[in-house]
């Protein structure tokens, strides 16, 4: 804006003074990020004695398994590719209903009064304090069969369910982790939005859903968006929360990069996570794509 | 002239605050109203009970004849430019223009032949594919008008419209709506703290205080014919002198008779006089029927202000002659400069210039006063 040439020259010089005071950090990025990275990538592609080998990742694509159909004949399965495409599956359903249950928790929060807004967001937050495998056991007290859920049922003389070791059950964890990422970038937009901008819309002839679709849906995309990306991610890695409460019966990639590593195969356990770090980077490089492609137009 | 919309005893609160006391108000077809008041005097809130964004605790919006209380802002014919124009920042500038129509999902050759329309009577024709922010406060104001006007409401409420435009491009655009108004022959109902810009722009003028209507009125009734203290010091420049009504059409001040034009107060009655500025003859010492001492004197263009000690009073004069500081000078005042109105709760709170403070330029949004700074 109208701002005097000089100053030009004293940003510059203020750029120069962040940098220096950024050292530290930078240095610090680079020894506990980038190094393990490296790290990660020299295992993906050595063998046991260090010597360079594509062994490892080819393995992830070619491994097979054998296992019987329901008709009793035997099939070969891809192990890993088997393996990831359950585990995006599950990881696609928990980011699903994360976002379904997460945007109209992100949109009263913003549009409820200070003290309403810090108390939710509290709520929100308090499980996060909380130990990963202490939630997860707690779920396991609630859902198995003999566990509240099923309590309370037959208490109003109900019949039990039987949750535990189900698709349900591992949903059900990776969601009770995971909201809190959703909602929180939702929260982020939405609290920014313009009340005038809603009520422009209603003035200029929405109804409810109107305002929904034509105002706070497309002014929150850059939201859910982020929101997305910080569920999916984690939660097509995630372990454990499959093995407890999915009684095992859904091996994720996660737990085969644990049973790996705790196998002592560190190369091949480095080369699954190298792989998976790939897809997810691909993965984000397109949803950045598509949120530049829509911001396009407003710039 | 037949009433588009009446407001009968109209009352909102938030909370403590009564941010509307009683307030009936008659708004008649093809007219430009103007809601006038400093900051917090429910201007606003007045606006937003007709837009349908707030509803009154009591009282009824009568629009055409029909009770409107109830019905949702979505559905009211009524149309409205927003404070800081809240356009959307995710459309374009025709997809703005379009939005309500695209809501009554018109055929898209309509769509585009009334939007270029209203894109021709904002003069923004080539724009259509422009951003928001691409804009600057002027055109975006424009684009505002140009959204709320497509729809064809019967009535257009304007809150603040101009209140983040720089002074000259805010002339502009009051010559501008003036014209739009009589084009479309819709009822603008506008709503501003600048008196200036509601003497020049409107037709009837609603003067406001602390949640009621002051005055209704022409212009040139609310300044010629100030109701009370409030509105004579609100609208321009006054000074307001305590004087008595000893008959009709004799008005004492400062223990003088002068002649005036007003009548029908109870004999000797206490009332409050408003003299403009401009309205004051200065004349030698010996021939002025009042004297006084000039303790101030500034140049402001055209004329210059002066502040005259008369008597312990601080009267403000306006003047074209030069007078010097410490002069004393005479006064004279003519039948028709003086304005005789009753005593009011607003009596000697306004209309002395002995600690000389401005006109109420305050702008009523922080965030709109730092966004005028910026342009």
């Amino acid at each position: 804006m109208g701002r005097p040439r000089g100053d030009n020259a004293m940003e510059k010089n203020l750029i120069r003074a962040d940098r220096t005071a950024l050292a530290p950090y930078t240095a610090w990025a680079a020894l506990f990020i980038v190094v393990p990275l490296a790290f990660v990538a020299y295992y993906a592609f050595t063998d046991a004695s260090f010597n360079f080998t594509f062994e490892n990742i080819s393995r992830f694509f070619t491994a097979t398994t054998q296992t019987a159909s329901e008709d009793g004949s035997v099939r070969e399965i891809r192990t890993y590719i088997v393996i990831f495409m359950r585990s995006l599956k599950l990881a696609a359903i928990s980011t699903a209903v994360c976002l379904v249950m997460g945007y109209p928790i992100a949109y009263i929060m913003a549009r409820s009064d200070a003290r309403v807004q810090k108390t939710l967001m509290t709520v929100i937050m308090i499980p996060m304090w909380m130990n990963f495998l202490i939630r997860t056991y707690a779920w396991i007290t609630i859902l198995q069969d003999t566990g509240l859920i099923n309590r309370l049922l037959s208490a109003v003389g109900l019949s039990p369910v039987h949750i535990i070791g189900t698709q349900t059950a591992v949903v059900v964890g990776m969601v009770y982790d995971y909201l809190p990422y959703m909602i929180l970038p939702l929260y982020s937009v939405m609290a920014k939005m313009d009340v005038k901008l809603l009520e422009a819309a209603q003035d200029l002839g929405c109804s409810g859903l109107g305002v929904l679709r034509r105002v706070i849906w497309p002014l929150s995309v850059p939201g859910v968006i982020n929101g997305i990306t910080m569920v999916l991610i984690p939660s097509i890695s995630t372990f454990y929360i499959s093995q407890k409460l999915g009684d095992g019966k859904f091996f994720l990639i996660g737990d085969a990069i644990e049973g790996q590593y705790t196998a002592n195969n560190l190369h091949f356990a480095a080369a699954i996570a190298f792989i998976l770090m790939i897809l997810l980077l691909i993965c984000m490089g397109v949803m950045r794509w598509l949120t530049d492609k829509k911001r396009g137009g407003l710039a | 002239m037949d009433k588009i919309i009446e407001l009968k005893g109209i009352t909102k609160s938030f909370g403590e605050t009564r941010a509307i006391d009683d307030v009936s108000l008659d708004v008649y077809d093809n007219e430009f109203l103007t809601l006038l008041g400093p900051s917090g005097c429910g201007k606003t809130t007045l606006l937003r009970i007709i837009g349908g964004f707030e509803k009154p605790d009591e009282g009824d919006v009568i629009f055409m004849g029909r009770r409107i209380n109830d019905v949702p802002a979505y559905k009211r014919n009524v149309n409205t430019v927003f404070q800081r124009y809240a356009l959307f920042p995710h459309l374009n500038i025709f997809e703005n223009i379009a939005f309500p129509l695209r809501e009554k999902k018109l055929p898209e050759s309509e769509i585009r032949e009334r939007v270029d329309e209203m894109l021709g009577m904002v003069v923004l024709r080539g724009f259509e594919k422009r951003s928001v922010s691409s804009l600057s406060g002027g055109q975006q104001q424009r684009v505002a008008i140009a959204r709320a006007l497509i729809a064809q409401p019967r009535v257009l409420l304007l809150d603040e419209p101009l209140a983040a435009l720089d002074l000259k491009l805010r002339k502009d655009m009051q010559g501008e709506l003036k014209r739009i108004q009589k084009a479309t022959g819709i009822t603008f109902i506008f709503v501003t703290h600048d008196q200036e810009e509601a003497l020049s722009m409107s037709d009837t003028v609603v003067v406001m205080s602390s949640g009621q209507i002051q005055q209704i009125g022409r212009p040139i009734d609310i300044y010629n014919e100030p109701k009370n203290a409030f509105v004579a010091d609100f609208i321009g420049e006054s000074n307001i002198i305590d004087g008595r009504m000893p008959k009709d059409f004799v008005c004492t001040i400062n223990g003088r008779d002068f002649e005036c034009l007003d009548g029908g107060f109870a004999p000797g009655e206490a009332v409050d006089v408003v003299i403009r500025p401009e309205d004051v003859d200065i004349v030698d010492p010996a021939a002025g029927q009042l004297t006084g001492v000039v303790s101030s004197v500034t140049f402001m263009g055209v004329h210059y202000e002066i502040i005259v000690d008369v008597a312990g009073f601080m009267w403000m004069i306006q003047t074209t002659d030069y007078v010097a500081e410490g002069q004393t000078i005479g006064i004279c005042l003519e039948p028709d400069a003086i304005h005789v109105m009753k005593k009011s709760e607003f009596s000697g709170m306004f209309g002395d210039y002995s600690c000389f403070s401005d006109e109420y330029e305050e702008i009523s949004d922080p965030e709109l006063a730092a966004a005028a700074e910026e342009e």
